[in-house]
């Protein structure tokens, strides 16, 4: 009798026990960040939990147009080799420590040269930081780059207290001290990373919360759970597949955007002997391919529809899309017509390397079926990331189904990729025309003209296809009912200014 | 018994006779026969999985994406819209595979190692006993997770990890064995008429310890199946599009709320699998305990 | 006796001394490059240059396992190759919620295990011992995160009752705490108690035909009161000794259940870390499980000897 009573309690407790704290927000992550010095981190899913604990030299707002955050004002020389920022006045540091033009300087320099940093290649364009003023820093350039101010809009740009930092060294992730309006106050790896008020802050008004809790929960079905359960809430990246049932339920509420990157299927055309073969060698052979592959229907099975299906870096309709190139449509005959022109004897044997988790093999599995019509015989060979990762790397696939986040500034989302010393470009593409035109579009400020260079790029990509792109995907935001002031980004990122409730 | 042996050093162990006795106790165990009755129908299932009138489980259909169980697909279809119920008997082949190769591979590492390790004692046994002791302290699933992991994931890989994980039991085992057996009179005797060691190993030792090595091997199966299944759960065992209950469940586990049924089958096909083995094992361990009647 | 005790200590010295050797070589056997991993998504070479002078992974196999193995003994696990967090630190954050799972799964199973063990044996070859004995080998056989995703299932996602996930400490909020844990407990319980009450009914069955409780048949005591008072007891002892053994299997266990509900424990780290090839974490993890492991085998060992006066006086 007792222990029943007991037990009705406690599952009472349990139904409403996420009430209990009301000036406490958790949000659930997709993944556990890595490190929390951003100097050293090296994930997306970081810049979730830096968005309240760091601020940064510039934000984006939700055109992903760069815009003043800590910095202020800023002018570029006319040569393009100087910038001059004007830094915000009155804010201070979580340690007490003021922010001012000389931590700012000290902050990136740290970036420059901390062995450990992971900041230094996109910091190369700068010759020296200098403090000119109170409240005024001057970057020189050793040669003009545009892509600077979306660098220190990330990453490079988040600025924490130098006086914490500099003993810390690599440490300093342990312990941050930044000028967010959120202060570190405990982590539990892969559990939770818990932030609480700094009331210090330039804009406390503009935070309602005590806490913020961020919470890992990399599996999508038990994050909804917790939302659904009042145990989270908000979480980020809900599966498309759960779209439809959050949009069913009275309690929740739904916020999406497409993100910025993209995703697709690299294809090996340079990278060691596996590149030989007709698909590496011959471009008629990835046509073939990319039209035997029905994005919308891919879209639809996978994704219930809920993405955005795509056949460039850029997503359609959006300003670096190339609209004189639509998404093509499913074309099974002109697919096999190619393969014959090739030469290629049909059933063609392929190899794709796929990420083990189960989206990333539905997807395979799809792509398989479809091109099978086409004449495509692929095996698909599923590895661990880490496996995936290096095997790209020493060109020890045919092709490999890959995606990438996404960068604010177009250059980041298609540079590594297709030029010849490419970071990123895994399949050893390499075409003077394109690198001289993504050079050229490096260095040219005119937004217009930098597209029409673009442009030109995407035509010859589109013709040599060595990433087939595929489709976009969107951000799907579930939070309950009564959270107001929310508003979602591109880039992913949960922004709580003026989130209440 | 013994004295009998030792008369006759050349003719057989009594094993034959023994066997006998041990399968008519066996066929008397109710619970052991319904194990085996399991265990025969998974089996059958996985053999006839060609011939039986069912889809291709690889045979993908958009316009039929996590069908709940209906009259055209008895246990629903998937998220790509192949038809569960073929899955299911296509992965029985895996799963049993996997139970019994692995437990194969566990066997011809560690039987042998085992019998060195308790026949010649001294060195040899101090060796092998300690990195068995050393291998044991390691937990067996992460053991296997991390073999896995380094062989890559496949379907053969995994049977190997876990064959490999579940060396150290039977080395451990078979030791034991061996060792209690090689000071029984026969043995002894076997040596004193100057019998060579492999002579004597295959002829006395190993009929000797074969009936705990069975039952062991029986139960193994369970749980390497569970292992598969588990393997196969975290990415790392049977790779799409051929079918695996631990994969099928990994996949399922995404659509929990929306296609249950998904869920549902594949644990409860591993379940009663492993179900039969345990009863086939504890029933098998009852019929050839010596002491028991 | 001395020398027993001492021998059984010097026998696990070259024990451990392979278990370091093997976790060392197993994490050098992990295929992908850790490095690759941990530069991100933006794979800067500079970075990935850095990291390999760092992590030493220039130097020849034999220099690397020394490095470890020194700072091992120093107590140094190193760091996280994924947080830049120092190892023993996350063990010291990640073994307490492991050890309060494994305590009370292990509640779960004695609550479930023994009575039902003890009835059974008491009415052997009743209905009540045979379906007892069905319930246990269901027990031992159903897959353990099968279990788990059928609770979320039917608890969570169905009727609500209970978190699918997350963790809370008990010293910060006991009774959530309570709440999360109790469908993992029961999920890697669950085994366990099917063992138990196997173990507690032969155990039973083998001192109820022993001479004292006969005896204490014909001396007209009750039979309620021989079972719970001479029968019981005496089972109970070997129970108890084979529950601290399956304490270190409890630990290793807990990897799948973690990982199906999202607790934070070492279970969950040690997948996770393989998965992101941190080898530090992978290594330590693995360490300090075998490590308990082996001294918990040695503490049953020695202690088998002292209280039991039979073996103290073989040796």
């Amino acid at each position: 009798m007792h222990i029943k009573t007991f037990m009705a309690t406690l599952l009472t407790t349990a139904a409403f026990g996420g009430m209990a704290a009301a000036q406490d927000l958790r949000i659930g992550l997709n993944e556990d960040p890595d490190f929390l010095d951003p100097a050293q981190s090296r994930t997306f899913v970081s810049s979730l939990v830096y968005e309240s604990l760091c601020n940064r030299l510039f934000n984006t707002n939700t055109d992903m147009e760069i815009i003043p955050e800590l910095a202020t004002e800023w002018d570029w020389s006319d040569d393009g080799l100087t910038l001059v920022l004007q830094l915000r006045e009155g804010v201070v540091h979580h340690d007490g420590t003021p922010f001012n033009a000389d931590s700012a300087r000290r902050v990136l320099e740290r970036n420059m040269t901390l062995p450990q940093s992971s900041r230094r290649s996109e910091l190369t364009s700068i010759e020296g930081v200098e403090a000119t003023g109170e409240h005024e820093l001057t970057i020189t350039l050793n040669a003009p780059d545009v892509t600077l101010l979306a660098q220190l809009a990330h990453h490079a740009g988040r600025m924490y207290s130098p006086d914490a930092a500099e003993p810390a060294a690599e440490r300093f992730g342990q312990a941050p001290v930044c000028t967010g309006p959120y202060q570190f106050a405990e982590r539990v790896e892969g559990d939770r990373i818990v932030l609480t008020k700094f009331d210090d802050h330039w804009e406390a008004d503009e935070y309602h919360y005590d806490r913020v809790i961020y919470q890992p929960i990399p599996d999508t079905t038990v994050r909804l759970a917790n939302v659904r359960s009042g145990d989270l809430d908000i979480i980020e990246r809900t599966a498309p597949s759960d779209v439809p049932q959050i949009q069913g339920d009275d309690l929740l509420q739904l916020f999406e955007i497409a993100n910025i990157g993209y995703q697709g299927m690299t294809i090996n055309v340079g990278n060691g002997p596996r590149s030989e073969g007709p698909l590496g060698s011959d471009a008629r052979v990835r046509q073939a391919l990319s039209l035997s592959i029905d994005r919308e229907a891919l879209n639809q099975v996978v994704f219930e529809g809920q993405y955005v299906p795509g056949n460039q870096w850029a997503a359609p309709g959006t300003t670096w899309y190339d609209e004189r190139d639509p998404l093509p449509a499913r074309d099974v005959e002109r697919a096999r017509e190619l393969l014959a022109e090739a030469g290629v004897d049909t059933p063609f044997a392929i190899e794709m390397q796929v990420g083990n988790s189960p989206v990333a093999m539905q997807q395979a599995q799809v792509v398989q079926a479809m091109a099978a019509e086409a004449g495509f015989d692929i095996n698909l060979r599923a590895t661990e990331f880490a496996t995936l990762l290096s095997e790209n790397a020493a060109g020890n696939f045919d092709m490999s189904q890959q995606g990438w986040s996404g960068r604010i500034d177009p250059d980041a989302n298609v540079h590594p990729f297709v030029s010849c010393e490419g970071g990123n470009n895994d399949q050893k593409y390499c075409n003077e025309q394109v690198d001289a035109l993504l050079a050229q579009a490096r260095a040219e400020p005119d937004p217009e003209a930098r597209k029409a260079l673009y442009d030109q790029t995407r035509e010859i990509l589109a013709e040599e296809l060595p990433i087939i792109y595929l489709y976009h995907i969107k951000y799907f935001f579930a939070m309950r009912q009564g959270i107001e002031g929310f508003e979602p980004y591109a880039d992913g990122i949960i922004r709580l200014r003026g989130v209440s409730g | 018994m013994s004295d009998a042996v030792i008369a006759t050093p050349a003719a057989p162990v009594v094993a034959p006779r023994r066997k006998n006795r041990a399968w008519e106790k066996l066929k008397r165990n109710r619970s052991a026969m319904v194990g085996g009755i399991f265990v025969l129908f998974f089996v059958l299932l996985a053999v006839l999985a060609p011939v039986l009138p069912i889809p291709n489980p690889a045979a993908t259909d958009w316009a039929k994406i996590r069908l709940s169980p209906n009259a055209e697909h008895w246990l629903g279809t998937d998220e790509i819209g192949r038809d569960i119920l073929s899955r299911m008997i296509w992965g029985a082949r895996a799963s049993l595979m996997a139970g019994v190769v692995s437990v194969m591979i566990a066997l011809a590492v560690g039987v042998p190692l085992g019998v060195l390790a308790g026949y010649f004692g001294g060195w040899t046994d101090q060796i092998i006993a300690r990195a068995t002791d050393a291998l044991l302290a390691m937990p067996f699933l992460i053991l296997a997770i991390a073999l896995a992991a380094f062989l890559g994931p496949s379907l053969t890989n995994a049977m190997i990890a876990i064959g490999l994980s579940a060396v150290p039991v039977f080395v451990r085992l078979t030791r034991g064995q061996v060792m209690s057996v090689k000071t029984e009179d026969h043995v002894e005797g076997a040596r004193a008429i100057g019998l060579g060691h492999l002579r004597i190993m295959s002829r006395y030792i190993l009929p000797n310890v074969f009936p705990p090595i069975l039952v062991q091997a029986t139960l193994t199966i369970a749980t390497a199946i569970i292992a598969e299944a588990s393997l196969s759960f975290l990415g790392l065992g049977q790779q799409p599009p051929a079918p695996s209950w631990g994969s099928m469940l990994a996949t399922a586990k995404n659509f929990l709320s929306q296609a249950p049924w998904m869920a549902i089958w594949p644990g409860a096909a591993i379940f009663l699998v492993v179900m039969g083995f345990n009863l086939l094992g504890d029933g098998l361990r009852d019929a050839l305990d010596p002491k028991e009647t | 006796m001395t020398r027993y005790i001492l021998n059984r200590v010097l026998v696990a010295i070259p024990t451990l001394l392979l278990v370091t050797i093997f976790v060392f070589m197993l994490q050098k056997l992990l295929p992908g490059d850790p490095i690759l991993v941990l530069a991100g998504e933006d794979r800067d070479p500079e970075t990935i240059a850095m990291l390999r002078e760092q992590y030493r992974m220039n130097d020849p196999l034999i220099w690397q396992y020394l490095y470890w193995l020194g700072d091992v003994m120093r107590g140094d696990l190193g760091t996280s190759l994924r947080t830049g967090l120092p190892v023993t630190e996350l063990i010291a954050q990640k073994l307490p919620v492991t050890i309060q799972l494994a305590v009370m799964s292990m509640i779960f199973a004695m609550v479930i295990g023994i009575p039902a063990g003890v009835m059974s044996a008491v009415k052997k070859g009743t209905f009540w011992d045979y379906l007892a004995n069905i319930i246990a080998l269901s027990g031992l056989s159903v897959p353990n995160f099968w279990l788990g995703i059928m609770l979320i299932l039917l608890v969570s996602v169905n009727l609500g009752w209970l978190p699918a996930s997350g963790y809370e400490s008990p010293w910060v909020d006991p009774v959530r705490s309570f709440q999360t844990m109790l469908m993992p407990s029961i999920v890697l319980g669950t085994a366990l108690a099917a063992t138990l009450m196997r173990h507690t009914r032969s155990s039973m069955l083998g001192v109820l035909q022993a001479d004292y409780v006969r005896t204490a048949r014909a001396k007209g005591l009750r039979e309620k009161t021989v079972i719970r008072r001479h029968a019981f007891r005496n089972a109970l002892l070997p129970v108890i000794t084979l529950s601290a053994v399956m304490f270190g299997e409890l630990l290793a266990g807990a990897v799948l259940t973690e990982q199906i509900f999202t607790i934070p424990g070492f279970g969950k780290m040690v997948v996770d870390a393989v998965f992101n090839r941190d080898y530090a974490v992978v290594q330590g993890v693995v360490l300090v499980t075998a490590t308990g492991f082996i001294l918990i085998n040695l503490l049953a060992d020695i202690l088998y000897v002292l209280l039991n006066p039979r073996m103290r006086a073989a040796i």
